[in-house]
This record gives C-alpha cells, sequence and structure tokens, in this order.
C-alpha cells in the first residue's frame, strides 16, 4: 500500500474514531457525572445517606467496570439496535462505548468529589445551601482539576474501546487496522493506524495535563 | 439570643452510644461575646454544631433569637427551607476556614449572597462592603491559597457576615493561628460584638482567648456544663475552677505534698489570695503582716486585666496548719478578698505528680 492509498482510509478511519469518542464522551459525562455524586452523597455519613440507594448503585456501577468491554458490545447489541436502530457504524457504537465507560468515569467522579474537605460542605450548610447548593457551588468547583484528570483518563480509554468496539462492525480506527493491517498483512498500514493513535492519545493527555494545570493554579499560592 | 435547654446528642458508632453533650442548658445574652472552654471531647465541638443544627440534637431544645430551630429541623436529616433560612441569620467560622480555593476572595464572601439569591451586582457591591470591614478591600481578587492565615480567617468572617446575622458562631476559630494573629483576629470579633451588636458564642481549648474577648464563660467537661457565668463572677467565685485555670499561679506546687514523708518539711498553709475591684490597688499583705504579725512568704502572683477588669492573684504562705490560721484568713476574707486552699485540688492531683525530692525543693 502506499502512502497516497492509504490517505484516505486513514482519514475516515480517524473521522469515525473522533466521532465516536466524542460523542460517546459527551453521554458518559451526562451519565457518570450525576451517577459518581449520588454514589458520594448517598453513602455512610452522606448527605442524602441511604444504604439501599448506595448499594444498588454500586453493583451496577461494579457490574459494569467488570464486564469485559468485548462481551459488553456483543451483549448490548439488541439494546443498540433498539435505540439507533442498527447495530453497524460508529452512531451504533456510541451506545456500548457510553456504557461501558459510564461506571468507570463514575468511579473516578467518585474518588474525586470524595476528595473534598467536609468542612466545605459543613461551611455551605452553615449559609443555609440545601444539598443542591453544596453539590453545584462546592463540590463540583473544587473538585474540578481532579474530574477533568479523571475525565482525560475515561477518554484515552474510550480511544481503545472504540478500536475493539472496530472488530464488530464500527468504524474508525480499530476497525481500518483490522481489515487493512491485519487481514491483509499490511504491515506499513498497520503501523500507520498505531501512529495515528498514538498522536491521538497524546493529543488528548496533552490538553487534559494542560487543563488540569490550569485549573488547579489557584490553588497555588501565587 | 442563644437558649439551649437540656440539649443531649449520642452519636452510635459501632454499636456503642457515646454521649457527646449530657443535658447542657446555656444561655447566651443579646450583644454578649460568650466563651466555652474545654479539652478535645468535652463536647464543644458538638454543642456549636447542634446550635445552628449542623448536627441534630438527641434531644432537647435549641433556641436562637427568639426562634425554635429544634421545631423548624423536622424529621429527616435533610434541612427543610426554614431551618435553611434560620441558619443564612446565623453566621459561623471555623478553625480551618473552609473558603473554597475555587473561587476568589470576593467570590467566596458572595457565596452566601447567591444561596439567599441577591442579583449579581448587589452581591459584589457587599461584599466588597464586607472585606472593606475585615481590612482586606485590596485582596478581593486574590485567591484563598495566596493570604495568610489570618488573612484567610478574616475572609471566613466576612462571610459569615454576609447574611446579616445577629449571631455569630466561632468554631476554634483562633487555633489555626499564630499568637499574633490570633489576637488582631479577636481584636476584630471584639470590634464586629461592639460596632454591630453581634452575639458571639466561641469555643476555644485556649483560656486566653477567653481572656482577651469573652465577656461570660462556660467550662464543658464530660458533655455537661461545669461552670457558667459572667468572667468576672466567676473570678469572684471561691474554688472557681475556670478562674483557676484562666489565672494559674505558676509552677509553686501547694506545700500541702511535701508533708509526706518528709520530716524536714515545717508545718505551713498556702494560700490562693484572688483581689478583684477596689481590693485591687491597697497594700492588703502588708497590712496583714503587720496587723496580725505573721511573716508571709510570697510564692507566686500575677496581675491581668480580663473583661476589662483589673485581676490580681497571689499565692502565700502562712507559717502554722490551716486551723491556726483562721485570724488572718478572716483578715482577708473580710477586706473582700477571695481565699482559696490549693491543697484539697493538689490532693486530688497527687496521683499524678510523683513526689521526687526535686519536686519538694522547687516547691521551696
Amino acid at each position: 500500500m502506499t502512502w497516497p492509498e492509504m490517505q484516505p482510509i486513514l482519514l475516515q478511519g480517524t473521522v469515525d474514531t473522533l466521532y465516536m469518542v466524542g460523542w460517546s464522551t459527551l453521554v458518559t459525562v451526562l451519565g457518570g457525572l450525576p451517577l459518581g455524586v449520588l454514589l458520594v452523597l448517598t453513602d455512610r455519613g452522606g448527605l442524602l445517606a441511604n444504604r439501599a440507594v448506595n448499594k444498588a448503585v454500586g453493583t451496577v456501577v461494579n457490574v459494569g467496570r467488570s464486564l469485559p468491554f468485548i462481551i459488553l458490545v456483543v451483549a448490548l447489541i439488541p439494546f443498540t439496535r433498539v435505540v439507533v436502530g442498527t447495530s453497524i457504524g460508529p452512531t451504533a457504537a456510541v451506545v456500548p462505548l457510553s456504557i461501558g465507560a459510564i461506571p468507570f468515569f463514575a468511579r473516578l467522579v467518585e474518588t474525586a468529589v470524595r476528595e473534598v474537605d467536609h468542612g466545605l460542605v459543613e461551611a455551605v450548610l452553615s449559609m443555609g445551601g440545601g444539598t443542591g447548593t453544596v453539590v453545584l457551588k462546592a463540590l463540583l468547583p473544587q473538585a474540578l482539576p481532579s474530574l477533568v484528570a479523571g475525565l482525560t483518563t475515561t477518554v484515552i480509554t474510550l480511544v481503545g474501546y472504540s478500536a475493539m468496539a472496530g472488530a464488530v462492525g464500527a468504524e474508525g480506527l480499530g476497525s481500518k487496522a483490522i481489515t487493512y493491517g491485519y487481514q491483509r498483512f499490511e504491515t506499513g498500514f498497520m503501523l500507520a493506524t498505531v501512529v495515528v493513535l498514538l498522536a491521538l492519545v497524546t493529543a488528548v493527555q496533552l490538553l487534559g495535563d494542560g487543563a488540569v494545570r490550569l485549573l488547579s493554579r489557584r490553588e497555588r499560592a501565587t | 439570643m442563644i437558649t439551649t435547654t437540656g440539649l443531649t446528642k449520642v452519636y452510635r458508632s459501632r454499636g456503642r452510644d457515646v454521649t457527646a453533650l449530657d443535658g447542657v442548658d446555656l444561655h447566651v445574652r443579646e450583644g454578649e461575646v460568650f466563651g466555652v472552654v474545654g479539652r478535645s471531647g468535652a463536647g464543644k465541638s458538638s454543642l456549636i454544631r447542634c446550635v445552628n443544627l449542623l448536627e441534630r440534637p438527641t434531644s432537647g431544645t435549641v433556641v436562637v433569637d427568639g426562634r425554635d430551630l429544634t421545631a423548624l429541623a423536622g424529621r429527616g436529616p435533610r434541612a427543610g427551607a426554614e431551618l435553611r433560612r434560620a441558619r443564612s441569620r446565623i453566621g459561623m467560622v471555623f478553625q480551618h476556614f473552609n473558603l473554597l480555593s475555587s473561587r476568589t476572595v470576593q467570590g467566596n464572601v458572595e457565596l452566601p449572597l447567591e444561596i439567599l439569591g441577591l442579583p449579581g451586582r448587589e452581591r459584589a457591591r457587599k461584599a466588597r462592603e464586607l472585606l472593606g470591614l475585615v481590612g482586606l478591600a485590596d485582596h478581593a481578587r486574590s485567591w484563598p491559597a495566596q493570604l495568610s492565615g489570618g488573612q484567610k480567617q478574616r475572609v471566613g468572617i466576612a462571610r459569615a457576615l454576609a447574611g446579616d446575622p445577629g449571631v455569630l458562631l466561632s468554631d476554634e476559630a483562633t487555633s489555626a493561628l499564630d499568637p499574633e494573629t490570633t489576637r488582631s483576629v479577636l481584636a476584630l470579633l471584639r470590634d464586629l460584638n461592639r460596632q454591630l451588636g453581634l452575639t458571639v458564642l466561641l469555643i476555644t481549648h485556649e483560656m486566653d482567648v477567653v481572656k482577651t474577648v469573652c465577656d461570660s464563660a462556660a467550662l464543658m467537661r464530660d458533655g455537661k456544663v461545669a461552670e457558667s457565668g459572667t468572667v468576672s463572677g466567676l473570678l469572684a467565685t471561691p474554688g472557681s475552677e475556670l478562674a483557676r485555670e484562666l489565672f494559674p499561679l505558676g509552677g509553686a506546687t501547694p506545700a500541702g505534698e511535701a508533708e509526706t514523708g518528709k520530716e524536714t518539711v515545717r508545718e505551713r498553709t498556702v494560700v490562693d489570695v484572688t483581689f478583684h475591684g477596689e481590693s485591687t490597688g491597697r497594700p492588703l499583705i502588708s497590712q496583714l503582716s503587720r496587723a496580725q504579725g505573721v511573716d508571709v512568704s510570697i510564692l507566686g502572683a500575677a496581675m491581668d486585666t480580663i473583661g476589662g477588669r483589673q485581676v490580681g492573684r497571689m499565692r502565700i504562705e502562712l507559717p502554722g496548719r490551716r486551723e491556726d490560721n483562721a485570724v488572718p484568713i478572716g483578715f482577708l476574707r473580710e477586706r473582700g478578698l477571695t481565699v482559696e486552699f490549693p491543697e484539697a485540688a493538689g490532693a486530688a492531683r497527687a496521683p499524678e505528680t510523683p513526689e521526687t525530692p526535686e519536686t519538694v525543693e522547687k516547691t521551696r
């Protein structure tokens, strides 16, 4: 395979991967953030302490975390069909990608939020704030640098998951690498996809680290 | 302004009940600075958190500014709208400041105003005014991490004042600060108390705090109020533990201890004398010596201003047994002094202080 032959395929693969990762990141944040906060709030001593809810959410998250992603993709095919209408293509892949990443991100959110000093919660309560105020004005803003770091890890995990999803019908760099690099023995192409993925992951990591640095600057003196 | 009645708080931990507050009755009058002192674990922290119901009392009532907060609390663990509104009228400052590092100094002061639902421009104006009041007008745009401990506590105080509270709760507000900063923060609290007529309830383990700013004080032990009253009243109370702790008399251990097993020790009586009011100005010890013909040895003495009044305390030694000294002691009591015998307290403490020859030396 020559470079002019590879180029459009790589480009199409990259666009599809970005599409899948982008949408599933959005869904993951929308699902994982409330779930992670709920895990902290319902825990013992939390503002909404509720053993039953905490146990239930914790179990769902643990089951989600322990299923190998490739199994999850296959198991979710009927569900994906109901939601998107098809189980093939990048849009269909967003469903298992999000469902696989939500529990992962929820745990990272839980850890980040739990690290916020309880004194700040007390301060907001003493001003007459309710649970919603505590979450929106204290817990999430204070945890923001850790949340962004967790999101970076999640996005990189999603890039990896999207390549796996490529094996079972999603498009993207993973599927191109399998079709051209593995099944047609195009070592050159395989190398090229590895380079693109590496660049992608590095860019995400650098971007995430930069954001965390910017956000935590205010927490250091001067 | 703040009245607690039969306040009890029991925590369950690992199946065992721990009683943090055991029937606390406290009365803080409007416009005064009231200090609650006690060792850690005495229940001070639970007490102050029960006042704004950050902790739910197990039983008893809390009335702040005429409102029974315990009745507003409802049954669930969450605070209803009425309790939240009542809390916004009670300011609270914390030992570790509890400022949001994600907000600027001004942002921190604006937070309670956001909760109260003030519009943005109004919030900014009020926050700047409050920062001016605590002497931090120039630091509105700084981040909390850029401030010193004393400045952080000033921001904490400005924030606590945002809801125009009638009551300020101070949870060990100066315990994390160095002595000089402590003094300036206490002076600020004193000023706010006077300027705004703010009632302040503070808990502390530092007697100096009580000495510097408090009008009244209570001593807590094992979840109970062991003593309470106005500071000057306590100082005039014979046997008051708070008075003794407010005004300790240095290293001289009571001589009574030295008697055991030491034949060389001569018989003598150690007496603690407290001068207050006009008696501080009179030469009573030399009058005693002349009128009664007794030799008085001074073991320790101190003068201080407590709650704006001059107070003196002196530990003296009289020759002879306690029974022999009824006349000189009567002489001092007649002249308005508080006379106490430290032996009693010394005997109770005796097992803690091993009677080595060195301590005996020091005593003499």
